[in-house]
């Protein structure tokens, strides 16, 4: 069958699949909306979790992202892992024992003050609005490089299916939903990366075929991959490169801290039924992530050997070891004319040269002598790693149609999370706790459900019409949830003496003083040319990236908060009591109502 | 009531003492090994990876999933001890 119907049909299974969940999974009341009623089995919850945070980013572009920077790489690896250890250990459980619906909840009542709790949902909703811009692309894309489908339709039908499962169920439904997303999404991923592993090494979990040697070889993989792109003048795969180490250190501490402060993910901890439910949940969250997390790296190693050996198939320097464009296989053809991937014949020889051009004893040494006259791989988009893998492991075309459903499975199971705590935060935390408190249960109910569908009208607006800094942005969503909900969750957990001016003052200055180190070098709200310092390792104060200053505004808000809190009047006894009640596990708040 | 909070307070300490001994575990696989020592540790090798590209790409990432299990099982003991674990 051809590609496109078959792709089609697989993608309009899951669909049916999503809808069918919808129908049966209809929340009645606001706690089945905003918490799933409390009632999730803490592995339900595990995957619903990895389904909610394993983005598009993560399904299509992560393991592009580690093959161009090797080792360097890890530090995504380990930072979107190692926040569910902050999550488990520092705020899941309390968060969970505090039982309510929203996380500016928590902050507003421990803090006792509204302006906190306002505080903390405009954080909320700058986070989550600039990350469920990349997810509506995400949608977009998949349907455009794998259905061969406009974008604007991609994002219309998602937009659809997204709208009957979320309005109708809310939580409740968005649960269910993720979890046959996380099925979906991770048997796309592992099944090329199997056969994949299985061509090179003859392994079939492709972490150990990482580590294993190429088949019928004695060279080990990873060794192999090193001299190849050494001999490209790329540096070794598995030694540190593109990155001070500073920077990888900066990196991998600011995504761990802001990775536990994404609301949208915290709140999936408020469903289980109990505080020793949400510690053990978070663990089996990462034990789901990890299926795929452990897969990627294995995935960039080896869809970059592929790559390359494919463009320089024999000795480098000279020229019939380099591939003749006339020669280039199907896939790189394919994946040429969707713009992922693109040649350009600078020195007219017919033939493709890729290397690192930035070096210049390479290119003194190797390059100029062969005649070479630049790297004439001018783009090769991180997404074609996932997206080409199935076609170049020469897999039958259901597996491409899995991929492209596992792909919109990723997208739509995290925009539909973080669609959740956007409209949660405005009907409970904006309309039902500041503007009309007595506002009926029912009410509150139909309110959610409209706040839902205008968020997902605005998330469709952002993602047909992108702002031109998408990209950035989720830097900045990463920066501000570590610098701001981060530091004021724990500082309300684990300290009694934090009042209510210190919280403020702390988030103020962490979201303010993330946000301009970002707009230093990106430009005043990423309007490019507004740009103070150039964005490169000698503009950087301390030579600190922007990427890696979301520790540093996390410090800036613990010392902010603990010296205005010294200054001035101490929390109420109240508030002692409150934080006593949420560090102890018995007394919980069970499937219950709101007050 | 005294006596209950001198066991609140006592609870809390041994929860703080266990995160503090899991936190140290995992600054030391993943900044530590993964980050700072890595490129030390990549002398020495399992199987085809050396070992800081292994922890960096792949180790740090089991070490976390044993030490938040290890966490949910030690509280739920400490829990128990301290009957303040939920019914």
């Amino acid at each position: 069958m051809e590609l496109q119907t078959l792709s089609l049909i697989v993608v309009g299974i899951t669909f049916l699949i999503y809808i069918a969940i919808a129908i049966w999974a209809k929340a009645g009341s606001t706690s089945e909306f905003y918490v799933a009623g409390k009632g999730v089995h803490p592995i339900a919850n595990g995957m619903a979790t990895a389904a909610d945070w394993m983005s598009a980013a993560s399904f299509i572009s992560m393991a592009g992202i580690i093959a161009f920077l090797g080792f360097t790489g890890g530090a995504y690896l380990m930072g979107w892992t190692g926040g569910y250890v902050l999550m488990a250990l520092l705020l899941a459980p309390y968060l969970r024992k505090f039982g309510k619906f929203t996380v500016p909840q928590f902050i507003g009542d421990r803090f006792y003050s509204t302006g906190a709790r306002t505080l903390a949902v405009i954080c909320l909703l700058l986070i989550s609005i600039t990350y469920v811009i990349g997810q509506m692309r995400g949608v977009g894309i998949a349907f455009a490089n794998i259905l061969n489908l406009s974008v604007e339709l991609g994002l219309l039908v998602g937009m659809a299916i997204v709208f009957v499962y979320a309005v109708l169920g809310g939580m409740k439904g968005i649960t269910y939903t993720q979890i046959a997303q996380y099925v979906i999404m991770i048997f796309a991923y592992t099944l090329p990366a199997i056969f994949i592993s299985l061509q090179l090494t003859g392994w079939v979990l492709p972490q150990i075929g990482l580590g294993a040697t190429l088949k019928g070889e004695d060279t080990y993989l990873l060794e192999a991959l090193n001299q190849t792109v050494n001999d490209l003048g790329f540096g070794d795969y598995t030694e540190p490169r593109g990155m001070s180490m500073l920077n990888m250190f900066l990196l991998t501490i600011s995504l761990m801290i802001g990775t536990a402060g994404l609301p949208h993910v915290i709140v999936r901890f408020f469903t289980v039924p109990k505080m020793s439910d949400a510690r053990s949940s978070a663990g089996w969250a990462l034990i789901f992530i990890a299926l795929l997390y452990t897969v990627a790296p294995a995935v960039a190693a080896m869809a970059l050997w592929n790559f390359v050996n494919t463009v320089q198939p024999g000795e480098v320097g000279t020229e019939e070891g380099t591939l003749a464009y006339e020669e280039m296989p199907g896939w790189m053809d394919r994946w040429a004319a969707t713009g992922l991937l693109i040649f350009e014949d600078k020195n007219g020889d017919g033939r493709v040269q890729y290397y690192n051009e930035n070096n210049e004893e390479f290119v003194r040494n190797v390059a100029e002598p062969a005649g070479w006259m630049g790297n004439e791989v001018v783009k090769i988009d991180n997404d074609i790693m996932v997206l080409a893998n199935p076609e170049i492991a020469g897999l039958p075309n259901w597996v491409i149609a899995i991929v492209a459903a596992g792909g919109i499975a990723a997208a739509l199971s995290t925009a539909a999370g973080l669609l959740l705590a956007i409209s949660s935060a405005i009907s409970h935390d904006l309309l039902k706790g500041i503007f009309m408190p007595s506002i009926s249960p029912q009410a509150e109910l139909l309110a959610a459900r409209i706040a839902m569908a205008g968020a997902i009208l605005l998330a469709g607006y952002l993602g047909l019409n992108p702002p031109g800094f998408a990209a950035q942005v989720v830097a900045l969503a990463f920066g501000l949830a570590a610098a701001s909900l981060f530091p004021a969750l724990m500082m309300g957990i684990f300290s009694k003496t934090i009042n209510k001016e210190g919280a403020i003052a702390g988030m103020l200055v962490g979201v303010i003083s993330t946000s301009i180190y970002i707009f230093l070098y990106n430009g005043w709200f990423f309007i490019p040319g507004t740009n103070v310092l150039p964005n490169s390792p000698e503009g950087w104060i301390l030579g600190v990236s922007p990427l890696g200053f979301g520790v540093i505004g996390a410090i800036l808000n613990f010392a902010t908060a603990f010296l205005v809190s010294r200054a001035t009047v101490a929390p109420p006894a109240h508030i002692q009591e409150l934080v006593e009640s949420v560090r102890v596990p018995r007394g919980a708040s069970g499937p219950v109502s709101d007050h | 009531m005294v006596e209950r909070d001198r066991s609140a307070q006592a609870y809390w300490s041994a929860n703080l003492r266990i995160i503090t001994g899991c936190l140290i575990v995992w600054v030391i696989v993943s900044l530590g090994f993964g980050v700072v020592l890595a490129p030390w540790l990549n002398n020495f090798h399992i199987a085809g990876y050396p070992l800081g590209f292994f922890f960096a790409h792949q180790g740090a990432i089991y070490t976390f999933i044993i030490l938040i299990f290890f966490y949910a099982w030690r509280m739920n003991r400490l829990d128990r001890e301290f009957d303040v674990d939920e019914i």
